[in-house]
């Protein structure tokens, strides 16, 4: 039976678990991931979920337990937060590098100090570079889906990496909204039963991540990128599959795009940002700028040739970080920078921080960044290229 | 008391591998998989055991291991017995296998962590008394006196007491081994693979390069270190400590051998002034006091 309700993004994820069958899950709390941990130990507790529950004493911890869970060849979910995430770096790089697919929610919240609670993506996107898919999600029913298809993705023979399912604490995990469950039934039949690329088995024993020579390092390593160029193709595929099947919204597979075919200016950014951004578009687009956006959905892989292709023809670029690469700029900024950087006449590009530690961005503040950027473009006047949107001095 | 004669002859640790000469975890792994058989996990950290598996593609274990992060052997292990359970699987032993350094120090917390979960497995601490496979630092499990690279002059700090620390977890079973004693050693090994819940086993370990000794006279010096006393086999079961078989005469005092037995044979302790040996000394009377005192007695409430 399909099912519509209305609940928190945190709770979201929870029954997203449930629903793709996770067997073990391994978590600390942290908030604003708490909520989850919460839904899963209740579900789990009185058998709406047949899976083990490891309460474990941090989140270094977490991940470890989820290798290990995943390594015997169950499928395993975990979530976490900022300096959770923080801290279980270590055990990300493992994880990739054995090739276990597990799921983890991260809620996004930014790193300390000071102290604060509330969202940017600084958290994930410091984890960026452990070969962990990430996918960034902009409402619930797109966590909903996204952790079921990042499983399917996930397992996959020619993926076989773990992946991050990102969403911005509190403007998704603590808000309620509508969303649609799938039947249960036509979901086991999307996701069928784990089967392990390998597992820790007596019956053909051997040692896993044992000590391996520069002659064969190398090439391990190519492989996960292999991987990662893998899951770029099966990412809108499944996507499509998944719309298809249960008649949901396509998210966009790599990148949700609109308005972009005659856009001058086009407004990339990740997550919620991306929600007000396309509210900003049609503003714009009331105003008679020909306006679009991109919200990149998938940051890993990232879709360089898919931006390349959506973006050349613009003249200006607007892109919303929600975090910052001290020393640099926002790094999804660079990214796009790279991926516009074989177009012969390359449309500017202007990076504005914005929304770090909680601080809102609304669609005004989309539309103010991008009528700016396109003006300095047209007038060939750029004042500066990197802008920390609202800095109070 | 097992019979050395009855034991299978299957070697699941295999020859030609990395160990050094006369290293005794290679023999503690021989005894213990003897002990636990094919269905077997090892969950291994960064230890001298990640190098004497071989390199890849040569493998020295002939059971499955998953090798992990030095902090995580027990958290890691934790996983594996969850996802083994929830597949229906309970007649495979999960042993975390770690050296000192990963167990009393850097992989404390996941240990305590899966103690106090009451996870269902083996977590053996294969003690040489210092960080060995980087080549001989302090670590929290090095005796007093000892020289280390880290401790030039000798550690000044007495050795923490793991099997102590594991009791106040009130965990089933808890036990300290020695190699050179093989019949106690796979004994109280099939001991803790029939009991259910978190079972702790201590061995000391004697390490030739490390300990600054000749390869051939490892298991005279386990032998030595039960002898005088300075490494204790004990087992507390449910926590009721009691004196293991081989150590237990010298709750006699006069069947003590000084310690200076031990030390002398070992460049570690070369250093030691007399006046340092005699408090090396004192303070193993003063744990023997306490060993007698409660030996039979419930440790933990």
């Amino acid at each position: 039976m399909t099912l519509t309700l209305v609940d928190t993004g945190s709770h979201v994820a929870g029954l997203a678990a449930q629903a793709a069958r996770a067997e073990v899950i391994a978590a600390y709390p942290i908030t604003p991931q708490t909520a989850i941990v919460e839904l899963i130990a209740e579900l789990v507790d009185s058998g709406k979920m047949k899976s083990q529950y490891i309460c474990v004493e941090s989140e270094h911890s977490a991940m470890a337990a989820s290798v290990g869970a995943s390594a015997s060849g169950a499928r395993t979910f975990t979530a976490t937060s900022s300096h959770g995430l923080a801290y279980m770096h270590e055990m990300l790089h493992w994880a990739s590098g054995a090739r276990l697919p597990i799921v983890m929610a991260v809620v996004n919240r930014t790193i300390g100090p000071p102290w604060n609670i509330l969202p940017d993506l600084s958290d994930s996107i410091s984890q960026r570079d452990t070969g962990w898919l990430q996918f960034y999600c902009s409402s619930h029913q797109e966590i909903f889906d996204t952790i079921i298809q990042a499983y399917k993705i996930c397992e996959n023979s020619k993926v076989l990496l773990p992946a991050m399912v990102c969403f911005e604490g509190f403007i998704l995990s603590h808000t309620s909204m509508p969303f649609t469950i799938p039947d249960q039934k036509q979901l086991d039949s999307f996701l069928p039963r784990y089967k392990p690329g390998w597992k820790l088995d007596v019956e053909d024993p051997m040692a896993h991540g044992t000590l391996s020579s520069s002659d064969y390092f190398t090439e391990l390593r190519y492989l996960i990128q292999e991987a990662m160029e893998n899951a770029k193709q099966l990412i809108p595929a499944v996507d499509k599959e998944y719309a298809d099947k249960f008649g949901l919204p396509y998210h966009g597979g790599l990148l949700e795009i609109v308005s972009c075919d005659d856009a001058e200016i086009i407004v990339v950014s990740m997550g919620t940002i991306g929600s007000d951004a396309k509210v900003a578009v049609e503003k714009l687009r009331d105003k008679r700028y020909r306006a679009g956006s991109v919200r990149i959905r998938s940051f890993r892989p990232f879709p360089i040739e898919e931006i390349k292709k959506t973006c050349e023809r613009a003249e200006a670029i607007v892109v919303i970080d929600r975090a910052i690469s001290f020393g640099m700029e926002g790094q999804l900024s660079t990214e796009i920078q790279r991926a516009l950087y074989d177009v012969k006449d390359r449309p500017l590009v202007m990076n504005f921080i914005a929304g770090i530690g909680g601080r809102d961005v609304t669609e005004k503040d989309i539309e103010e960044m991008a009528t700016h950027t396109l003006k300095c473009a047209k007038e060939g006047k750029i004042d500066q290229k990197l802008t920390w949107y609202g800095l109070r001095t | 008391m097992v019979s050395l004669r009855e034991l299978t002859r299957n070697e699941l640790i295999l020859p030609g591998n990395a160990s050094c000469a006369g290293c005794t975890t290679n023999l503690s792994i021989k005894l213990a998989l003897k002990a636990l058989g094919p269905k077997t996990i090892f969950v291994v950290p960064a230890c001298c055991t990640s190098v004497l598996q071989g390199v890849f593609p040569m493998n020295s274990l002939n059971i499955p291991v998953l090798n992990i992060p030095f902090a995580s052997a027990a958290a890691a292990a934790s996983g594996v017995v969850a996802g083994l359970r929830v597949q229906g699987v309970d007649d495979i032993t999960v042993v975390g296998w770690a050296g000192d350094g990963g167990t009393v120090d850097i992989g404390i917390q996941a240990l305590s962590g899966a103690a106090e979960r009451g996870t269902d497995f083996i977590y053996v601490c294969y003690d040489n008394e210092a960080y060995g496979n980087t080549g001989m630092q302090r670590s929290g499990s090095t005796p007093m006196g000892a020289w280390t690279t880290t401790t030039p002059k000798g550690k000044t700090e007495q050795k923490k007491d793991m099997p102590l620390i594991m009791a106040a977890h009130k965990i089933p079973y808890i036990a300290t081994l020695s190699p050179s004693y093989p019949t106690d050693f796979i004994d109280k090994f099939q001991k803790a693979k029939e009991i259910r819940g978190t079972k702790y086993l201590h061995i000391l370990i004697p390490c030739p390069p490390g300990w600054r000794t000749d390869p051939e006279i490892s298991i005279e010096l386990g032998r030595l270190a039960v002898q005088t006393g300075a490494w204790t086999l004990f087992e507390i079961e449910k926590g009721t400590f009691s004196i293991s078989a081989p150590s237990r005469p010298l709750l006699n005092k006069s069947n003590r051998k000084p310690v200076q037995a031990y030390l002398e044979k070992q460049g570690r302790f070369r250093h030691l002034t007399p006046q340092e040996t005699s408090e090396i000394q004192t303070k193993l009377d003063e744990t023997w006091e306490y060993y007698s005192k409660v030996n039979q007695t419930r440790l933990c409430p």
